[in-house]
C-alpha cells in the first residue's frame, strides 16, 4: 500500500502524543463528555475528541461502535444524554439540526436520501442557502427570486458536471442508480457551501470505478479548503485519503493518529481490522491457496 | 326511465355550490397530502370550523358577512396551529390518526347540547346569510339565469359566482406557491424531511405553513358551503373527509387543477348514479328497492376509489412518473 499518488497528506495535526483525545493544533470540532445510551446500552461515550480543521478525518470502527450515532448527535439529529460540543467555537448542544446545517456543518446519510420524486436539478437547488423565494411571502412574487434562482441553477449545473450527472438534470432522482444517488447526495450537500462535510459511508455500495472518482471528489473538497469527516469501512480508502484516523469501539474512542501508525496499533487490529487485513480472503478461509502472495508483497 | 332528466341532473352537477365547496376542500388536501405529504384525515373538521366561525360570528356577535367570513379564515388558521404544534413532529401515519380525532372532537363540540345557544346543537345554524347581509350583497336582480342544466335563481347564482371567485384565487395561490422555491422545499419535505433538515431548512415551520394554507382552503370550502346551505353538524362527518379524499385522488393529489376536476367528476358521477340507479330499480331492471339503489352509489364510489388507487394512483392529471402511493 503506497501513498505516493495521494497529493499533499497533511501531517503535524496534533500536539503531544497521538493518543485518544489528544489536542489538535487547529480543531474545528471539539467534543467533550458526549454520551448517549439506548436502554441500558451506552451507544456513545466520548470523553474528549477534537477534529482537525482543513483536513480529511476518517472515523472507523466495528459495526455498532456508535459512529453513526455520534454523527447524529453532532448534527442535531439526535440529542445526547450528557455532553457539550462546539463547532468553530460555537456551542452546538441543543441546537436543532437545520441550524447546524445553516452554520456550515452539512452531512450525508448512510442510507442515501435522494428526494425521489423531485428532478435531479430540483434536488440540487434545494441545497442552496439563503434563498429569497423560500420564504412564504416573497415566493409569491417571482421578480424577487428569479435572478437568484437562475444563479443557483448555473452553480448546480457546474457541480453536476463535476459529478457526471449533468445529463440526468431533468430526470427524477428515483431513476438514478444507487451509486448515482450517492453522488447526487454529495453534490447536493456541496450546494450549501459547507465548512465541514460529514459523509456517512460514502463508498458503501459503489462500484470500483465510481469509488475512484468519489475519492477524487473528496480530495477536491480538501483542496477547496473544506474539512471532511467520514465514516468508512473501506480501509483502502481510509489509508489513501485520510490525514487523520479516529477509531471507535463500543462507543468510545480507542485510538487516534495518522493512518499509517494507527492501523498498526494492537488495539485497533484486535477491535476492528483483524489480523488478516492484508491477506486475500481465500487464504483466510483456507479455500484458496495463493502461492504468489509473498511475491506481491 | 327518463334519460332527459337523468342527463340534465348529471350535467347540472358540474357547477353547483357543493361542487365548488368540495373543490376548495380538495385543494386544501392537495396542499397537505399531495405537496407536503401531510396525511390529513380531518379536512371535514377544517370545513366545519370555517362554516361555524362564519355563522357564529354573524348570529352571536353580529358581524357583517365579510368580516364573519374573515373570522372563518382566522378560525381555520387557529385550528391548524392548534393541531400542528403537537402533531407535526409525528410520523405521517400518526398524524392521520391525530387529525381524524381532532376533526371528530370539533364536530362533537358543535353537536353537544352544552353550547346550544351558540352552535344550535343538532339543529345547526341558519338565517346567517340574511342576518349578515350576504344575501343583500347579491348584485343580481331577481330572475332566472343561465341555460339548460345550468339554470340558477339569483340566490344560487350569487353563491356560485362567489364560490368561483374564491376558488380561482385559491387555485392561483396554490399554483404560485408550488412553482416557487418555497414549493420546492415543501415537495422535498414530502420526499424526505430529514434530508431537507440536513440542508438547513426549518422543516417544522414549512410543515406548519403548509398545514395552515391547506386548512384555510378547507375552511373556505366550509364557508362557501355554508353560504348555500344551513350549517349542520351532520354534514361534517368523517365520511365527508373520505369523499373529499376520493375527489382529490380522482384528479391527482400532487396537481393544482386535479382537485378541481376531481370534485367535478365526483359530483357528476354521484348525480348520475343517484338518478340512474333508482330509475333502474323502479323499472325493474335492478332487483332492489329504489332506496337501496340510491345507497348503492356509495358502494360503487368505494369500489371506484379502490380501482383508482390500484390502477391509476397518480390520478387523472398526475404525472405518470409521480406515483403518490408507490414509493
Amino acid at each position: 500500500m503506497s501513498n505516493n499518488e495521494t497529493p499533499g497528506k497533511s501531517t503535524g495535526l496534533h500536539l503531544g502524543e497521538a493518543k485518544p483525545g489528544c489536542e489538535k493544533l487547529d480543531p474545528i470540532l471539539v467534543i467533550d463528555n458526549v454520551t448517549k445510551s439506548f436502554g441500558g446500552l451506552a451507544a456513545v461515550k466520548v470523553d474528549h475528541l477534537e477534529i482537525p480543521r482543513g483536513v480529511i478525518t476518517a472515523l472507523i470502527g466495528p459495526n455498532g461502535a456508535g459512529k453513526t450515532t455520534l454523527f447524529n448527535l453532532l448534527t442535531g439529529f439526535d440529542s445526547p444524554d450528557t455532553g457539550a460540543w462546539s463547532f468553530l467555537g460555537t456551542s452546538l448542544a441543543g441546537v436543532p439540526s437545520f441550524k447546524v446545517a445553516q452554520m456550515g456543518q452539512v452531512r450525508t446519510f448512510q442510507l442515501t436520501k435522494a428526494l425521489s420524486l423531485l428532478t435531479v436539478m430540483e434536488n440540487m437547488k434545494l441545497g442552496a442557502k439563503d434563498q429569497k423565494g423560500e420564504s412564504l411571502l416573497t415566493s409569491l412574487i417571482p421578480g424577487l427570486w428569479r435572478k437568484q434562482d437562475a444563479e443557483i441553477e448555473l452553480k448546480a449545473r457546474e457541480l453536476l458536471k463535476r459529478f457526471k450527472l449533468d445529463t440526468k438534470e431533468k430526470d427524477f432522482a428515483a431513476s438514478l442508480s444507487g451509486g448515482q444517488r450517492k453522488l447526487l447526495e454529495m453534490a447536493r450537500a456541496l450546494m450549501t457551501d459547507p465548512v465541514l462535510v460529514m459523509l456517512d459511508e460514502p463508498m458503501a455500495g459503489v462500484n470500483p470505478a465510481l469509488t475512484q472518482s468519489l475519492l477524487d471528489h473528496v480530495l477536491n473538497l480538501k483542496k477547496e479548503g473544506m474539512t471532511v469527516l467520514f465514516v468508512e469501512h473501506d480501509m483502502h480508502m481510509v489509508r489513501h485519503i485520510a490525514d487523520w484516523v479516529v477509531v471507535m469501539s463500543e462507543g468510545k474512542v480507542v485510538a487516534e493518529g495518522p493512518p499509517d501508525t494507527v492501523m498498526k496499533e494492537r488495539a485497533v487490529i484486535d477491535a476492528y481490522l483483524g489480523a488478516h487485513q492484508d491477506t486475500d480472503l481465500g487464504v483466510v478461509t483456507g479455500r484458496i491457496n495463493i502461492i504468489t502472495e509473498e511475491g506481491e508483497k | 326511465m327518463d334519460w332527459g332528466i337523468i342527463l340534465n341532473n348529471t350535467l347540472a352537477a358540474i357547477l353547483t355550490p357543493t361542487t365548488l365547496a368540495f373543490a376548495l376542500a380538495a385543494l386544501g388536501l392537495a396542499m397537505h397530502f399531495g405537496f407536503a405529504g401531510l396525511l390529513n384525515f380531518g379536512i371535514a373538521g377544517f370545513m366545519a370550523i370555517g362554516a361555524y366561525s362564519y355563522a357564529i360570528s354573524v348570529l352571536t356577535f353580529g358581524f357583517p358577512w365579510w368580516l364573519a367570513m374573515l373570522m372563518g379564515i382566522v378560525g381555520s388558521i387557529l385550528f391548524a396551529i392548534l393541531l400542528g404544534i403537537p402533531t407535526l413532529r409525528l410520523r405521517g401515519d400518526y398524524l392521520a390518526i391525530a387529525t381524524i380525532a381532532a376533526a371528530e372532537i370539533a364536530r362533537l363540540l358543535f353537536l353537544t347540547t352544552s353550547f346550544t345557544d351558540v352552535t344550535g346543537s343538532a339543529d345547526g345554524l341558519f338565517g346567517y346569510n340574511n342576518a349578515g347581509g350576504f344575501n343583500d350583497a347579491n348584485p343580481f336582480p331577481p330572475g332566472s339565469y343561465g341555460f339548460g342544466p345550468w339554470t340558477y335563481n339569483r340566490e344560487t347564482l350569487w353563491v356560485v359566482l362567489f364560490g368561483l371567485v374564491v376558488l380561482a384565487l385559491c387555485v392561483w395561490l396554490l399554483w404560485a406557491l408550488m412553482r416557487s422555491p418555497w414549493g420546492r422545499v415543501i415537495k422535498g419535505i414530502r420526499e424526505d424531511e430529514d434530508a431537507i433538515r440536513a440542508l438547513g431548512k426549518n422543516v417544522f415551520a414549512y410543515k406548519m405553513q403548509a398545514l395552515i394554507i391547506g386548512g384555510v382552503f378547507g375552511g373556505l370550502g366550509g364557508i362557501v358551503y355554508a353560504a348555500f346551505a344551513n350549517v349542520s353538524p351532520g354534514v361534517y362527518v368523517t365520511s365527508l373527509t373520505f369523499f373529499i379524499w376520493t375527489a382529490l385522488l380522482l384528479g391527482g393529489a400532487a396537481t393544482v387543477f386535479g382537485p378541481v376536476i376531481g370534485s367535478i367528476i365526483f359530483w357528476v358521477l354521484q348525480a348520475f348514479l343517484s338518478n340512474v340507479l333508482p330509475a333502474l330499480a323502479t323499472a325493474g331492471i335492478l332487483p332492489i328497492s329504489s332506496t337501496q339503489a340510491s345507497t348503492l352509489r356509495f358502494v360503487l364510489v368505494g369500489l371506484g376509489l379502490m380501482l383508482l388507487v390500484i390502477f391509476r394512483p397518480q390520478g387523472i392529471f398526475g404525472d405518470k412518473r409521480e406515483l403518490t402511493f408507490v414509493k
